[in-house]
């Protein structure tokens, strides 16, 4: 019998997925990415380039634990420099990637299915990145584990009522519950590759991944809580991780960090940046793997929306920066925003500016939603934007506080640039990977969102 | 080790539609030792298998008050009892600052719990399982759908099974061996 194709002529809802696929056509496309034997050549091109990018990254944290922080940029006044900013926005990024598997989820926005797995997997990605940060920045990484609560010969716990201990759990948390809805997801997928494969290596690697996976009634049906459960768990940590960052400049008074607008302007910022390199992810590969059926250009058109909003609520925190500088009459808040105006970091704010309140506009426009390669600039721009933002909020406040005394200048030295952009080639690298080895659309979700996938409930009944 | 008989009898439908209503017959003819497999959840399939309850969401929330009295108590215990440290004559049980690692070390058990618990009680990993034999379950991954009735049930019957499931018009019957 032939297998019934997939006709949607029926629903109102915008097509997610192009007509014409079967169960079985959905599965060989997604899973042909991975089992066939050609490789696009500039995914190794690729991987060379980033591979070299890590690579530089693991020089400039060797050279690091051989001389100590005193290489980067950092002194006082300005002690926190890239790492901190670094931290924030690779952090944010992963935002966006838990708000579209978990909380997409929880609010059945059925476009998600195609793009939560890789999604997920940039999450895991940049909290990595992300993590690597204050690590580094200890002074001491090798003793990071103090940073945990366990019982030792000096006698002494963890500041509790600290933010940066707030950090460590928000942190930790996230990758774990990210890492753990990530692999659930996986374990059916995993076990279509198994079956598929062709590979004697490929089929134990796989089936051992899968755990025996076999897609019975009783374990789909626990399967299913569980991931809602999930999905439940995951969506307030998410909106916590992000808010703890924030805490970090909150509980200090410094100026321009001692604001009740932070947790809320922190968490849309994150997603705003998240689905920048959601879509700057997404364009490239959708049209190297020709999956513009699947990642329709309805996706993208969602994701610019999701951001657009985003960014305005980023927008309005800008303005009430500016507003509670003179509402609250207080001379070194009004001293902060003056600084980013006209003082010495001026075009690190006014390219923030640029970014995140006047080019965020254009996505008001259909037409550039809709055309991947505009897209793709307008969130290059705003990662970088953002990335701006976090340097603004770090370097600007800690180098002019309150005594002019004290004040003092941050330049980043070439092994700060060095780490930082070799954190973007180990983020890209281990994408790439990802891409290589797993199945970056998840295939089960992919058949449930198949009309075919409907269980006709009036010929169940009428037997 | 091989043991004598068989796993049961299994069918293989085309549609998530036919399969629900295999079971939901064979529930009804006093079948209960029996699954059913699909490459994707399908709606009221367990239900039709007579599977109504499962505790993932016991297990969960079991874990995550468990990470929720760990954290505070630990806070608590720490600040009060092991290390108190008077910082700026603040309370030592300030229990506002408590309230973030609490809510995430819930989430973190509760999280673990609920992904952990359904593995363990699905009996994974289990990486041999008699219905692997059949040459076409490798179809339960893709696009097809199948219901099993072990031989375990009571009302097993190699010739009747057979000829029941032959009456729900499947695509085609196969003997699962041990």
């Amino acid at each position: 019998m032939a297998e019934k194709p997939n006709i949607d002529e029926m629903s109102s809802r915008p097509p997610v997925i192009a007509p014409g696929y079967t169960f079985g056509t959905i599965t060989d496309k997604i899973s042909a990415i991975v089992l066939t034997r050609e490789t696009p050549l500039g995914w190794f091109a690729a991987v060379g380039l980033t591979g070299m990018l890590t690579l530089m990254m693991t020089y400039a944290i060797g050279y690091l634990f051989y001389r100590g922080v005193g290489i980067w940029g950092i002194n006082i006044p300005v002690g926190w420099g890239f790492a901190i900013v670094n931290f924030v926005w690779w952090i944010g990024i992963g935002h966006a990637g838990t708000l579209i598997s978990a909380i997409l989820l929880l609010l059945r926005q059925s476009w998600r299915n195609s793009i939560n797995r890789f999604a997920e997997a940039m999450t895991l990605f940049a909290v990595m990145c992300a993590g690597l940060f204050p690590l580094l920045h200890m002074g001491r990484p090798w003793l990071f584990y103090w940073l945990f609560p366990y019982p030792n010969t000096m006698s002494t716990w963890p500041q509790f009522r600290s933010p940066l201990v707030w950090d460590v759990f928000a942190v930790s948390t996230y990758f774990t519950i990210s890492l753990v809805f990530w692999f659930i997801g996986l374990v059916p997928d995993l076990a279509t590759l198994r079956d598929r494969s062709q590979n004697r290596v490929a089929q134990f690697i796989y089936g051992i991944l899968a755990m025996g996976w076999r897609g019975s009634a009783r374990h789909w049906h626990r399967y299913e809580t569980a991931y809602l459960l999930l999905a439940g768990l995951a969506t307030p940590l998410v909106l916590s991780v992000h808010t703890v960052v924030s805490f970090d400049f909150t509980i200090g008074i410094v100026p321009g960090w001692h604001a009740t607008i932070f947790p809320p302007y922190f968490v849309a910022g994150a997603i705003y940046s998240g689905f920048a390199m959601v879509l700057l992810l997404a364009i490239p590969i959708r049209s190297v793997y020709h999956l513009q059926d699947m990642i329709t250009d309805q996706h993208l058109d969602n994701c610019a929306k999701v951001m657009l909003a985003t960014g305005l609520i980023v927008a309005y925190g800008y303005v009430l920066e500016f507003f509670m500088a003179w509402y609250s009459g207080n001379t070194y808040e009004k001293h902060m925003v003056f600084n980013r105006l006209y003082g010495y970091y001026k075009y690190e704010y006014w390219g923030l500016l640029a970014g995140n309140i006047v080019m965020v506009n254009s996505l008001w426009f259909k037409k550039i939603r809709r055309t991947p390669m505009l897209l793709f600039i307008v969130s290059t721009i705003v990662l970088i934007a953002m990335w701006l933002e976090r340097f603004v909020i770090v370097v600007i406040s800690l180098s002019e506080d309150f005594l002019p005394s004290s004040w003092g200048i941050y330049t980043p030295t070439r092994w700060d640039w060095m780490t930082y952009i070799g954190t973007i080639g180990f983020f890209l690298f281990a994408f790439l990977l990802f891409i290589r080895v797993l199945p970056m659309i998840s295939i089960f979700e992919m058949r449930d969102l198949l009309p075919a996938a409907e269980v006709n409930a009036a010929e169940v009944k009428s037997k | 080790m091989k043991r004598a008989g068989i796993y049961g009898l299994m069918a293989e439908f085309n549609t998530p539609t036919e399969v629900v209503m295999a079971a939901r017959k064979a529930y009804s003819e006093g079948y209960r030792r029996m699954d059913a497999y699909s490459p994707f959840p399908v709606e009221g399939l367990s239900e039709a298998i007579g599977f109504h309850k499962d505790g993932v969401a016991l297990v969960c929330l079991v874990g995550g008050l468990l990470g929720l009295i760990t954290a505070y108590g630990l806070q608590s215990w720490i600040n009060l009892v092991a290390f108190p440290l008077n910082v700026g004559g603040r309370p030592l049980h300030s229990w506002p600052s408590f309230i973030i690692v609490t809510f995430e070390l819930t989430i973190l058990f509760g999280g673990l719990s609920a992904g952990i618990g359904m593995l363990i009680m699905n009996g994974l990993p289990t990486p041999y399982h008699p219905v692997f034999h059949v040459p076409d379950f490798a179809h339960a991954s893709r696009d097809r759908f199948f219901l099993c009735i072990e031989s375990r049930d009571a009302k097993f019957d190699r010739q009747a099974t057979r000829q029941f499931l032959s009456g729900l018009n499947p695509r085609e019957i196969a003997e699962v061996p041990y």
